[in-house]
């Protein structure tokens, strides 16, 4: 905030020092939440020395397939239903689209946790923002809320790629968002793990004079193409369809089945 | 012996000035026990009276009646802000004193009351229009940035150790759908919209000509909006078109201030309508 000192304004992390006292705990202070972390502990730190080359390396994978793009007709959002644990399918109908409101999705990829943590989170806000300003909030602003949340907890450890679909009075809206706090604006994204291959599909087969039934078997074919090669994908197919007046939710198709329609002459 | 009656002396007059049981002292009542509940109660701001009320606030918007006179009027296609200008000394550059200033390019501020608290409260409307247009990638609406600086006053008339704003604000703009909006804030943190108002010196009497001279047709056009401005002005402001400030806003555009010389051709346009409504008067009674 512009003149911070000579305004005399006290941030909360200071007004809680001062009440609390240090050594009890210290307190990481975000402007939505304060996580309480023992005394020690230092996130940031703790990952900068795991990615340091020679030591011990976490690197975390997105398991994962969606996409998204959009076309004359509206938004198409696809994504598959694999959760993962390392090698172990923790469940093969996970949900990994948020409908945050009948305007507005957001997709998960990455840390399943921190995925539906922070959504949920955006969907709290979404919700409040609307209440407060009596209309919706736009695609820009819900998605500068998720970017400004992940920038505050930049560096320790995070995991999520999303994508923000929406349709606000300017239009549909794309955007792609991640745990480094990168915001993008876009027509077509896919995130993942699974994601090169899907967009290998999408780039090949994208017109912008789509019809509505030609996108819906590009996002189908995308995420089945995906997952028939990354180990990381499969599951169902869930596919969404932004119009002007709201999302639909076009189909939950398993992509065993949907591959071998594809591929009749490969099996 | 003495300590004795003084205390039940005191406590006569609380159960007096408290119990409002007694329509015949009622009168009375109300008028010696609010000074003297004001005296117990008006130190402190978080403290309310027994009868509702918040003594700091109540007198914070007396401070607001001293300070000159400004007025809005909401029109179709524009909105207007005239305030009345206080004579400055000779010495004094009178640029410098500004009472009509912008918040952003499609919103505007007036204000009566204390120049200094008015100073604070426009540069912290100001950070939060470019705070906002950065979270959320759109200008503010005209109710989003009132909503801001009322809860701002609230804020300061309930915490420890400070005093309540000592201004009421005129509020204009154009959201981005093209609305033209007015709201007036005071120092108690409300806030509400109005087609047209006045705040400080004789607001009353301007409020009472506006109510009378508000109509559509008085605003059908851009020019008639500021003509009815400067007419509810002229009521109140003495020595005419010198001592008026006036800034419009139209749609799509940023913050205008007129000059004075265009502010002398409107005054000497509505003297002229006055005098030819007067003749047309006078025709008509010797006919």
């Amino acid at each position: 905030m512009a003149l911070f000192d000579v305004s005399g304004y006290k941030s909360h992390s200071e007004l809680r020092g001062q009440m609390i006292g240090t050594g009890v705990g210290h307190f990481i202070d975000r402007p939505n939440q304060t996580f309480s972390v023992p005394v020690g502990v230092d996130p940031s730190g703790f990952l900068k020395s795991c990615s340091h080359d020679g030591g011990v390396s976490i690197d975390l994978n997105h398991g994962t397939t969606t996409l998204a793009f959009t076309f004359r007709h509206g938004v198409i959002v696809a994504v598959d239903s694999r959760a993962s644990a390392g090698s172990y399918i923790a469940s093969k109908e996970a949900n990994k689209v948020i409908e945050i409101n009948p305007y507005l999705l957001g997709t998960m990829s990455g840390s399943a946790a921190d995925c539906q943590y922070w959504e949920r989170l955006l969907a709290k806000e979404c919700r409040l923002y609307k209440l407060r300003n009596k209309q919706r909030i736009s695609v820009s602003a819900a998605s500068k809320l998720l970017c400004n949340m992940m920038l505050g907890y930049r560096g320790m450890g995070l995991s999520m790629g999303s994508m923000i679909v929406g349709w606000d009075n300017k239009g549909p809206g794309l955007y792609y968002v991640d745990d480094n706090a990168k915001r993008l604006s876009g027509r077509m994204f896919s995130t993942g793990c699974g994601s090169s291959y899907a967009y290998g599909v999408i780039d090949s087969g994208y017109r912008e004079d789509m019809t509505v039934e030609e996108a819906y078997e590009l996002g189908r074919h995308g995420i089945t193409h995906a997952t028939h090669r990354d180990a990381y994908s499969g599951g169902v197919v869930n596919l969404y369809h932004m119009q002007e007046d709201g999302w639909i939710k076009v189909c939950k198709e398993d992509v065993s089945e949907l591959i071998h329609r594809y591929r009749k002459g490969m099996f | 012996m003495r300590p004795v009656i003084t205390l039940s002396l005191n406590t006569s007059w609380q159960t007096f000035a408290s119990g409002v049981a007694s329509n015949t002292f009622k009168h009375f009542s109300t008028s010696v026990s609010r000074n003297i509940m004001a005296a117990r109660y008006d130190r402190a701001i978080t403290v309310f009276s027994p009868d509702g009320h918040l003594f700091q606030v109540e007198y914070a918007q007396e401070a607001v009646k001293k300070g000159s006179t400004a007025v809005g009027i909401r029109g179709k296609d524009i909105v207007v802000l005239g305030v009345e200008k206080k004579s400055v000394a000779k010495l004094q550059e009178e640029r410098t004193v500004r009472k009509i200033c912008a918040l952003d390019e499609h919103v505007c501020m007036a204000f009566a009351g204390l120049t200094a608290d008015a100073r604070i409260v426009i540069n912290r409307a100001r950070v939060e229009c470019q705070s906002h247009r950065l979270t959320v990638e759109d200008p503010v609406t005209v109710e989003y940035i009132t909503r801001h600086i009322a809860t701002l006053k609230q804020r300061y008339t309930q915490s420890n150790g400070r005093r309540p704003f000592g201004i009421s604000a005129l509020i204009v703009g154009f959201d981005y759908d093209g609305t033209p909006r007015l709201y007036q804030t005071d120092p108690s943190g409300t806030y509400h919209a109005w087609k047209a108002n006045a705040i400080g010196r004789s607001a009353k009497t301007v409020r009472e000509f506006l109510e009378k001279n508000y109509t559509d047709e008085a605003i059908a056009t851009d020019n008639e909006a500021i003509k009815l401005a400067i007419k509810a002005l002229l009521e109140v402001v003495q020595s005419g078109g010198k001592n008026i400030d006036l800034a419009v806003i139209r749609r799509n555009q940023p913050l205008k201030l007129l000059e004075s010389k265009e502010i002398e051709t409107l005054v000497a346009e509505i003297e002229k309508e006055k005098e030819d409504e007067a003749e047309k008067k006078k025709q008509k009674k010797s006919t």
